[in-house]
């Protein structure tokens, strides 16, 4: 069987599984959740990063090999998440970016509007851009046409673990989008991860279910299980919901003798 | 529109009727819920609601987790100066108060930030007296842009301002703005607010949102617990911070609840908070605003800021001086009031790990 790649902006990943690096207790954590989790990209707030400082920093436990994935959380405009993408750039975090445009602090909500105006400039510019959008199969569309690298809708609002609430607005997604569907934000369990990859997700990037669990590790390891079931599934289709051509048809096979 | 308004709605409130007809049972039925409202506020704050503080406890530990994860962030006040034109009946910088004020030049303010950058800090909260004579915006405006070399986050605590002059200081690099309603009640705050500008209530209420106006990121609201019957105040604070969230989707609104520390003068608080109320409102306030930021003062005493840690704190100050010139000593100032965690950041630092969660240094790049 031939292997099951992932290919993002060019880049062929084995791992359909994304991290992110908020919330742990202690970032020392993170070397050996990327280890269970077989992750191979990993995203990093740039509001954390410290890059000078002689105290704990996060960018000392992640190694050299992952694909950072910088995000400009805590933009409020397009504006601000292209002056944070440059920054990263300029820090030397290479070139992927992920938009997190957010101005309602109240559900955290993104800003699909200002997402895409900051996705055009940064695609302009080279940036391989992951932009977290609202599922709407519109904002997609023209994410795609403005140079996205892949869209990030969301399965429930960032943090609240509620799983896939925003369902059928994802399936949508994935059956017109031409770029890699990753659904983030809102899984909380493997399970729900599992679900998002029968649908038929590209991939799915999981923090705070991860990073707060009582053993990360061990959660990382789950979640990589989890993913790989689903991607499974989906390849070997889930009953009723097969996109390819069946090997019979047995209600109308006689039509061709 | 203003919070004024609102709270002259909800002053009418019938609160000790309000506050003895909640049962035990009503407070399990509120826990029960996934978001909770207003009339639910108080039902979390009533006496009743004591009884149960371990569940409440429980929930908003679980909300804190999943909302910030175990992270605490650290910053600290930079005091550089200490003129003040009120009279407050609870505060040491009180015009009243005879002591040699101070003022620290853009030289000793850039020695004040290395001393303390130097720690590794990266959020400073800026703080004056008030007055705006000794300590015009300008002055304000042109220590921030010495501060903000050194730090990657940069707050005020000074006199309330119109909305072009926080305009101002934002285009400076100020992004957070804490201003304390101090007391809600607003007869109890004309008679301790006795003279100078700080006496116009409306104009301190509205302070907030001139700051939300002029796109200040952050916005910190609070009451100093003590000088009114602390649930009613407690209540005001989480209404005034659900307001501001509500009308501002775009700022992060956070909350202090500080109670009343010893100081130069002989002010006795009139209500007592004890420690289970303090807890009583900051669970009470998570429950009710789980995304939104708590931080908490040095003014709390160790074995409490130890264990508030776990119920909904995400924000603390460390090896805080709140006089001015108290980390290079190049000034030698009076204390604003008698801080009771003394410990040192590195200590703080300690101690938090040791609870199993990570002290953060910087969550903020500045943009301008």
């Amino acid at each position: 069987m031939a292997k099951d790649l992932l290919t993002i902006g060019g880049v062929e990943l084995n791992s359909r599984l994304l991290i992110g690096t908020g919330k742990f207790n202690d970032d020392a954590l993170i070397p050996d959740v990327i280890n269970s989790s077989q992750s191979q990209v990993i995203t990093v707030a740039m509001r954390r990063v410290d890059f000078n400082t002689n105290q704990e920093n996060i960018m000392k436990y992640i190694p050299k090999e992952m694909i950072l994935l910088p995000n400009t959380s805590g933009a409020r405009t397009a504006e601000e998440a292209v002056r944070i993408a440059r920054l990263a750039r300029a820090a030397g975090m290479g070139n992927w970016i992920k938009i997190e445009v957010i101005s309602d602090q109240k559900y955290l909500l993104p800003d699909n509007y200002e997402t895409i105006k900051a996705t055009e400039i940064l695609a302009s510019e080279g940036f391989i851009v992951l932009p977290y959008m609202s599922p709407d199969l519109m904002v997609a569309k023209k994410l795609e046409e403005v140079g996205a690298a892949a869209v990030m809708p969301l399965g429930a609002p960032i943090g609240t673990n509620r799983g896939l609430k925003t369902k059928e607005l994802i399936q949508i997604l994935i059956e017109e989008c031409e770029k890699p569907v990753i659904v983030d934000a809102g899984i909380g369990k493997p399970s729900q991860a599992c679900e998002a990859m029968e649908m038929g997700a590209d991939a799915v990037l999981v923090n705070t279910a991860i990073a707060t669990a009582g053993d990360p590790v061990v959660m990382g390891q789950a979640f990589k299980s989890a993913v790989e079931a689903g991607r499974q599934a989906y390849l070997s289709g889930v009953g009723g919901v097969a996109k390819h051509a069946r090997a019979s048809s047995p209600l109308t096979g006689f039509l061709q003798i | 529109m203003s919070f004024y308004y609102e709270y002259e709605k909800l002053k009418e409130l019938p609160f000790d009727d309000i506050f003895q007809g909640i049962t035990e049972t009503d407070v399990k039925r509120v826990l029960q819920k996934q978001r909770m409202n207003t009339e639910d506020l108080l039902v979390l704050l009533s006496p009743a609601a004591e009884n149960l503080l371990e569940e409440m406890a429980q929930k908003a530990h679980e909300l804190t987790v999943q909302h910030f994860g175990r992270t605490i962030l650290l910053f600290n006040p930079i005091y550089i100066a200490d003129h003040c034109v009120n009279v407050c009946t609870y505060c040491s910088f009180s015009v009243t108060n005879q002591f040699e004020r101070k003022k620290l030049s853009l030289e000793q303010i850039e020695i004040e930030a290395k001393a303390l950058a130097d720690q590794g800090l990266k959020h400073i909260l800026v703080l004056t007296g008030e007055s705006k004579t000794h300590t015009p915006v300008s002055y304000i405006a042109e220590a921030v842009k010495v501060l903000k070399k050194y730090f990657s986050s940069v707050a005020i605590e000074i006199n309330p301002l119109d909305t072009e002059e926080y305009k101002l200081l934002a285009d400076a690099g100020v992004d957070g703005l804490t201003v304390y309603q101090e007391v809600y009640n607003e007869e109890i705050y004309k008679s301790v607010h006795v003279k100078g500008p700080k006496r116009d209530y409306r104009y301190r209420m509205d302070t907030p949102e001139r700051g939300c106006e002029a796109g200040i990121r952050q916005i910190n609201v609070g009451a100093l617990l003590g000088l009114d019957e602390w649930r009613r105040e407690a209540y005001f604070a989480a209404m005034h911070a659900h307001y501001l969230q509500s009308k501002y989707l775009d700022a992060e609104i956070s909350l202090s609840l500080p109670r009343i520390r010893p100081h130069l003068g002989d002010y006795q608080p009139k209500s007592i908070v004890e420690d289970r109320h303090l807890v009583q409102a900051i669970t009470a306030f998570r429950l009710f605003l789980p995304r939104s930021g708590i931080t908490l003062s040095t003014r709390e005493p160790e074995y409490l800021r130890d264990n508030l840690i776990y119920l909904g704190v995400t924000k603390m100050s460390a090896g805080a001086k709140t006089e001015v010139g108290g980390y290079s000593q190049c000034e030698t100032g009076t204390a604003q009031f008698q801080i009771s965690d003394e410990r040192s950041l590195v200590e703080i630092q300690k101690m938090i790990r040791e609870k199993g969660y990570q002290p953060v240094l910087k969550d903020w790049e500045l943009l301008v």
